[in-house]
């Protein structure tokens, strides 16, 4: 390619139309490489390097593989992801029944229906420490109101965090009371894109309730589900501020998940060779999931033009 | 299609709506019940069963941004002013810059596609969707080597980037719903580019544009792992200070909790309220619509 001769040669060259595209999107991919790609090969770097960040003045040591290696064979890491899944699995099984419950509720129009709405969709808005510290109050032995309600009826004294199931099912009630509404959302939306005209043939056919759901709303609300499916399992899979605030983790390390184990290992231990090999794990799980997810997304979008 | 309201399914009477108001003052509680815990003495707000009539007060409110700390010490003002100045400042500038960077981008991606442009989309999707605690850890040590830890610049740079892949997206699902034909008959009458883009294309998505805002906005406010761990004591932000004051206590001071609380989510509640119609968009992303 000849050098520009002059400047506004330069510029016209640098404005022709075929880089338009590129100029716009150049200043959103320069932030994101210096702010997001860079600290992450970075620490891809550091993966194999036994490092304090706390110690910056003392170079990291090479280790290889080991660090993979040792997170592999390790039994807590193995430990925290079962966590983990069986917070995702119960949360987002609680909230895609109650989601689609909710759908159904709201589905037909009713007064004073967009002021309901506003009250269930109100979490899924909230902060997800708000939650974690709206929980904590909820759940606090003496004074919470569960605990008290509880109390109430049984006579005992009802510790709530005491136990790892009774933890895991605190952790699970909060983040389904948090996330079912927008399982409800997508699930409304798939339910209003059925069209009408389907329901009037059904009626003529005097097709029963059920066979109705199954044969047309289902399908059109099928993809929908899924998404919503995906959505919330990468999500829940991240989970960190409502155990780090409710449970810290505990009692012992049975409410750890692998987000706050990671938090432990990187800013409580500084171990930050050993976390950044962690985290490349982790990224790689929501990396497959977000890919699973978009494409999804794309299967979704061609079914309807088809 | 409208895409005015959450839409529905045919019609439902007044037995709904009593249905439909119970469920939801039920799920609704928690957030109530936190609200009117916030306006209770001392007294009112530990009684069993739970008093819903009672004489309001606002003292929990005061003691939010003033308060003893020490037994029988004077009142102190508790910085709380100063956080809230706080996730309002580094919120505000950094969606802002966010979204010019990001409207940028999202007009190109809708108008000039190219080759490439479902890998760069993607490659900005999954900085999105990264944990938050493993972005955080070569960021945090960064950070440190720069000298940025608890700096204005360092957090509200991490935050125009955390807010850049919603931006985008968000921005160009806005874009893409256009009508094309509009601007391209002004491209035949030979307007340039920038006119389409700036008196056709930017007009027609300033709702979408102010709709993204907030919702960046308020995801910025909500943030509290990134706050945790880059903010010093002149730059904390709200979550981090909550969550500092229900550890840091030794019994816990019901009012004052629920009034931080209210204080904190009661803007976004009414906020939320004001999106209803681009919610669904809105939280994944943009890439669901409809």
């Amino acid at each position: 390619m000849p050098a520009p001769r002059s400047a506004r040669g330069f510029l016209g060259w640098l404005l022709a139309p075929e880089r338009r595209g590129p100029l716009l999107i150049a200043p959103a991919i320069a932030t994101l490489v210096i702010v997001n790609i860079f600290p992450l090969l970075w620490s891809y770097g550091l993966s194999f390097f036994s490092y304090n960040a706390k110690k910056i003045g003392v170079p990291p040591r090479w280790r290889g593989l080991d660090n993979y290696v040792d997170l592999f064979t390790d039994e807590d890491v193995w430990g925290r992801f079962q966590n983990t899944a069986v917070i995702v699995i119960g949360s987002v099984a609680v909230q895609l029944v109650v989601g689609f419950l909710l759908a159904l509720l709201f589905a037909r129009e009713f007064p004073l229906r967009r002021y309901l709405l506003m009250l269930v969709l109100a979490p899924m808005m909230l902060s997800l420490s708000a939650v974690g510290v709206f929980f904590k109050l909820f759940y606090e032995p003496t004074f919470g109101f569960i605990p008290r309600l509880v109390q109430t009826f049984t006579g005992e004294p009802f510790v709530i965090l005491s136990t790892p199931v009774k933890a895991t099912i605190a952790i699970v009630f909060a983040d389904a009371w948090m996330w079912s509404p927008f399982v409800m959302l997508l699930v409304l939306a798939g339910l209003v894109s059925v069209p009408k005209y389907l329901y009037e043939a059904a009626e003529i056919d005097r097709a029963s309730a059920w066979r109705r759901f199954r044969t047309i709303t289902f399908p059109y609300i099928r993809s929908l589900l899924l998404l919503a499916l995906l959505f919330r399992t990468i999500e829940t899979f991240k989970i960190f501020d409502v155990p780090y605030v409710l449970t810290e983790g505990g009692p012992g390390t049975s409410t750890e998940t692998i987000s706050v184990y990671l938090f432990r290992v990187a800013f409580n231990y500084f171990q930050t060779g050993r976390a950044s090999a962690l985290g490349y794990i982790v990224l790689f799980g929501v990396i497959v999931l977000t890919s699973l997810y978009l494409y999804a997304i794309q299967s979704r979008s061609s079914e309807s033009i088809e | 299609m409208s895409q005015r309201e959450v839409r529905s399914i045919g019609t439902a009477g007044w037995g709904r709506t009593l249905t439909a108001a119970i469920i939801s003052l039920i799920y609704f509680f928690p957030v109530l019940f936190i609200i009117l815990t916030a306006f209770k003495s001392r007294q009112d707000a530990l009684a069993w069963p739970v008093k819903f009539i009672f004489t309001p007060t606002v003292t929990n409110f005061v003691s939010v941004f003033y308060r003893t700390t020490v037994e029988g010490g004077e009142a102190e003002a508790t910085g709380f002013g100063l956080y809230f100045f706080n996730s309002l400042f580094i919120g505000g500038s950094s969606v802002l810059l966010a979204l010019i960077i990001g409207t940028s981008a999202a007009y190109a991606f809708s108008r000039f596609p190219l080759k490439g442009n479902e890998t760069y989309l993607f490659m900005i999707l999954t900085t999105r969707m990264m944990p938050p605690i493993v972005a955080i850890i070569p960021i945090f040590v960064l950070f440190r080597i720069f000298g940025l830890s608890g700096t204005y610049v360092g957090i509200i740079a991490l935050y125009t980037a955390f807010n850049l892949p919603f931006s985008v997206w968000m921005v160009k699902s806005f874009f893409d719903d256009l009508d094309r034909d509009i601007e391209d008959a002004a491209r035949m009458d030979g307007s340039s580019e920038w006119k389409v883009f700036r008196k056709i294309c930017l007009p027609q998505v300033y709702a979408g544009l102010a709709a993204t805002f907030v919702f960046a906005i308020i995801l910025t406010w909500n943030e509290f792992v990134f706050a945790l761990l880059l903010t010093g004591t002149q730059t904390r932000t709200v979550p981090v200070q909550i969550v500092r004051t229900i550890g840091g206590s030794m019994g816990v001071d019901w009012g004052l909790m629920s009034a931080l609380e209210t204080l904190f989510i009661i803007p976004v509640v009414l906020v939320t309220f004001a999106l209803q119609n681009q919610l669904l968009r809105g939280v994944t992303f943009g890439t669901i619509r409809r």
